[in-house]
């Protein structure tokens, strides 16, 4: 008799209860890949696709020509300062879980274990470039200095909200900062930073797209088509892929991820070159977004960056991991916590301590508290403060027709 | 009977259409080993195994698109949408491919699928937790669309609904999935156990598709609704004291127009409900079949009651969610009318 065909079902590396296994992930050694040219094609991206570009090693120590590339114009002070974005992240991450659970606000999402990638990519983009965030990626704010005021006002839904309370937290929105309106529709606005960096060009400014995605919602068609719209008219777009291992209960096998293949590789079939990276190593992120924002800016077309990292915490505070997954997967995660592996480093090299570290925590947390509680008294969903009902019908259009006019003599009626 | 909430008792209609017909499958986003963000797909994936119940990719379009071509062979995907406000990658394979196949291959191939999805508003879900989009389906000719407003309903509608030759879009309004709710946000919680609604069959027995409820019979004015706005609706009564009868729709296409020409017909006067922007919403059809059938009844224009023709805003949920007060408004304005 012949074998008939059987499906596949993908697995995770674990589940409740059982041993946590990431022995499939593919990990290069520090040092193995040495900086490409900036015009660097897709067939010669192929290492940079399946390999892994790393900077610091297990014990905190930083070699190999990504390490020698990002000395050459980056600084300890720069270290340092990004140390304080990745306390600062999540000692906001932190305040604002905690007040959804007192019920303050109706929704939070945490970045814990993400947070070097958009702290570090900001600090390599420019006034102007655009970037198209997911619910994710609040890091690329801090990484861009933006008001806490803002940021936190826009959680708590209140007077000080810039998006005055239309949008769920989490979703901010500033032209200024470089942060386009985030969706919660996964995957549309990846093709939107292609359409953004094609007006860049054809408008003649030099301003970059940045899309963002997560490994899940790679499965989107708008992923196929924002990749194929960027090879066809090589628009100055970076094309990141976070990839967390999970989309809420499914692991990224069920995007596609697997043993043989990366999702960086995936760009190379549509002619756009693409390097991997540690994205829980600053020093790589900041190496590589160095590289990858020079080239794009000038003109040599799109890349895209496979953010390898972990989603440490829930998917969301409506989220409870525990159901579906180890508890012990985060400290199985084979390449760590940026924050930890910054500060060794940091230390190692004589430009840090522990009571550093522990002054800058408690700093980072007062910094933010002070400003949570300035926001707080604007209202919060424990103790709201009225906002007007018309808002809720303004900036539909530009101006308001008649239907809606009809509609908001009735809603204030 | 066993009291059920909204997600048990649509859970039931799947447990027993996975037992009872072996080409049943269950799959969606986070819909197998973790059972659905709203949890109506618990436990199925241990009790029938990964072929049966599972997960799926983050598109829709493959989702429904997947589903379409197993229906074609012969089995009975019944689809998860995370939200019906993700379920719009998914419209090109709903409206252009499931809802005419039988048509264009005149009956050689079919499409006996479900799609079901959270719909509507209360959860603080934000504009992408929260749209009502029944209008975007009614109006695709060969989809049948249903909207339950309680478990009882809800699980005999489910098992038609999976058991129809015809793909049916199922819309799950969220806010009723743990409690009935009228309109009061004052954060009471009320369960389904004191509902007599919330209490179902534990075994198999169906809804008929295109079949209303006359969820409280009235003299003075007949409101049409389904879904949450029908709990809205008997609150406004009750809140009111005005002899409303309440039609709960339960299916929109097709519509039991027979149960609401009868009652406008003995009121004279009608209220039409729903939580959807207004602009060609679903209430718009339904004024149209009404003033057709009923023109020479009516004593006073139709009235709707509806969400604004805005994006669903985070913070000012409750003045855009239509509750009881504005329902009671427009009563109020028909009777004097
Ligand atoms: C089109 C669409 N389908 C489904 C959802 C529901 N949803 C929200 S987040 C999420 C998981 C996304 O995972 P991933 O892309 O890996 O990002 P991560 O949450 O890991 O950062 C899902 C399924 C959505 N927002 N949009
Ligand atoms: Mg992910």
């Amino acid at each position: 008799m012949t074998q008939l065909a059987k499906l596949r079902f993908p697995t995770p590396p674990s589940r409740p209860g059982e041993s946590v296994d990431f022995s499939h992930l593919l990990i290069s050694d520090v040092g193995q890949l040495p900086v490409p040219k900036l015009d660097l094609s897709a067939e010669d991206s192929a290492p940079y696709a399946h390999g892994l570009i790393r900077v610091l090693d297990d014990n905190g120590k930083a070699s190999g020509p990504w390490a020698d590339y990002l000395k050459a114009t980056g600084s300890v002070k720069m270290l340092r300062n990004g140390l304080r974005d990745m306390l600062k992240m999540r000692a906001i991450d932190q305040r604002l879980h905690i007040a959804q659970r007192q019920g303050k606000t109706s929704f939070y999402m945490q970045c814990t274990g993400e947070e070097a990638i958009g702290c570090g990519f900001a600090r390599m983009l420019k006034k102007g470039d655009m970037n198209f965030p997911t619910y994710r990626q609040q890091s690329l704010l801090v990484g861009a200095d933006y008001p806490l005021e803002l940021l936190i006002g826009q959680v708590y839904s209140n007077s000080m909200d810039p998006l005055k309370g239309r949008q769920l937290p989490i979703m901010h929105s500033s032209r200024e900062y470089g942060y386009f309106s985030v969706s919660g529709n996964l995957g549309t606005q990846y093709v939107q930073a292609v359409g953004w960096a094609m007006a860049a060009a054809l408008m003649k400014d030099d301003g970059i797209a940045a899309g963002w995605i997560g490994d899940g919602a790679t499965a989107s068609n708008d992923f196929h088509g924002a990749l194929l719209t960027a090879s066809v008219y090589r628009p100055p777009v970076v094309l990141n892929v976070v990839n967390n291992q999970w989309a809420i209960s499914s692991c990224t096998g069920f995007a596609g991820g697997s043993r043989k293949t990366t999702y960086a590789e995936r760009a190379l079939g549509y002619g756009i070159p693409a390097i991997r990276v540690d994205g829980n190593d600053y020093l790589a992120v900041l190496a590589a977004s160095k590289w990858a924002i020079e080239r794009t800016r000038k003109g040599l077309g799109p890349v895209l960056i496979e953010w390898l990292t972990y989603r440490v915490a829930a998917h969301s505070s409506s989220d409870d991991p525990s159901s579906y997954r180890s508890k012990d997967e985060a400290a199985a995660w084979p390449l760590g916590d940026p924050v930890e592996r910054l500060k060794e480093h940091l230390i190692s090299i004589d430009a840090w301590s522990d009571e550093r570290h522990v002054q800058a925590e408690a700093q980072v947390l007062d910094e933010v508290r002070v400003v949570q509680k300035e926001v707080e008294t604007h209202g919060t969903f424990v103790d709201p403060q009225p906002m007007s009902p018309v808002d809720i019908l303004r900036d539909v259009y530009a101006e308001m027709p008649e239907h809606l006019l009809r509609q908001r003599k009735e809603l204030e009626s | 009977m066993p009291s059920m909430t909204m997600i048990e008792a649509i859970r039931s209609a799947m447990d027993i259409m996975l037992e009872r017909d072996k080409k049943t499958v269950i799959f969606g986003e986070d819909v197998g080993y973790f059972g659905g963000v709203f949890r109506c797909t618990a436990g199925l994936q241990e009790k029938y195994g990964q072929e049966r119940v599972f997960d799926t990719p983050i598109n829709e379009s493959a989702i429904v698109g997947m589903a379409i071509g197993m229906a074609a062979h012969g089995m009975r995907p019944c689809v998860e949408m995370q939200f019906a406000d993700y379920m719009f990658p998914a419209f090109d394979q709903i409206s252009q491919e499931a809802a005419r196949l039988r048509h264009r291959s005149n009956g050689d191939f079919t499409c006996p699928m479900v799609v079901r999805m959270p719909t509507g508003g209360g959860i603080f879900g934000g504009q992408t937790h929260s749209q009502s989009p029944e209008a975007l389906f009614t109006h695709v000719a060969g989809l049948k669309v249903v909207q339950p407003s309680n478990p009882f309903d809800a699980k005999g509608l489910l098992i038609s609904a999976m058991e129809d030759p015809d793909p049916v879009i199922f819309l799950e309004p969220k806010r009723l999935y743990n409690g009935p709710f009228g309109g009061d946000h004052s954060g009471k919680a009320i369960g389904w156990k004191h509902h007599p609604m919330g209490e179902a069959p534990a075994g198999y027995y169906k809804i008929p598709l295109g079949k209303a409820n006359i969820s409280r019979h009235g003299e003075d004015v007949t409101i049409l609704a389904y879904g949450t706005m029908v709990h809205v609706a008997e609150a406004a009564v009750l809140a009111s004291g005005i002899d409303a009868e309440i039609i709960d729709l339960r299916t929109l296409l097709p519509l039991d127009l027979k149960t609401i020409i009868a009652s406008v017909v003995k009121t004279g006067r009608c209220v039409v409900l729903h939580e959807a922007t207004r602009t060609s919403g679903f209430g718009a059809e339904l004024i149209a079949e009404v003033q057709e059938a009923c023109f020479y009844h009516l004593e006073a224009p139709v009235v709707r009651v509806t969400g604004w023709d805005a994006p669903y805003p985070h913070a000012q949920e409750w003045d855009y969610f239509p509750g009881p007060d504005r329902v009671q408004r427009a009563l109020e304005q028909i009777l004097e009318a």
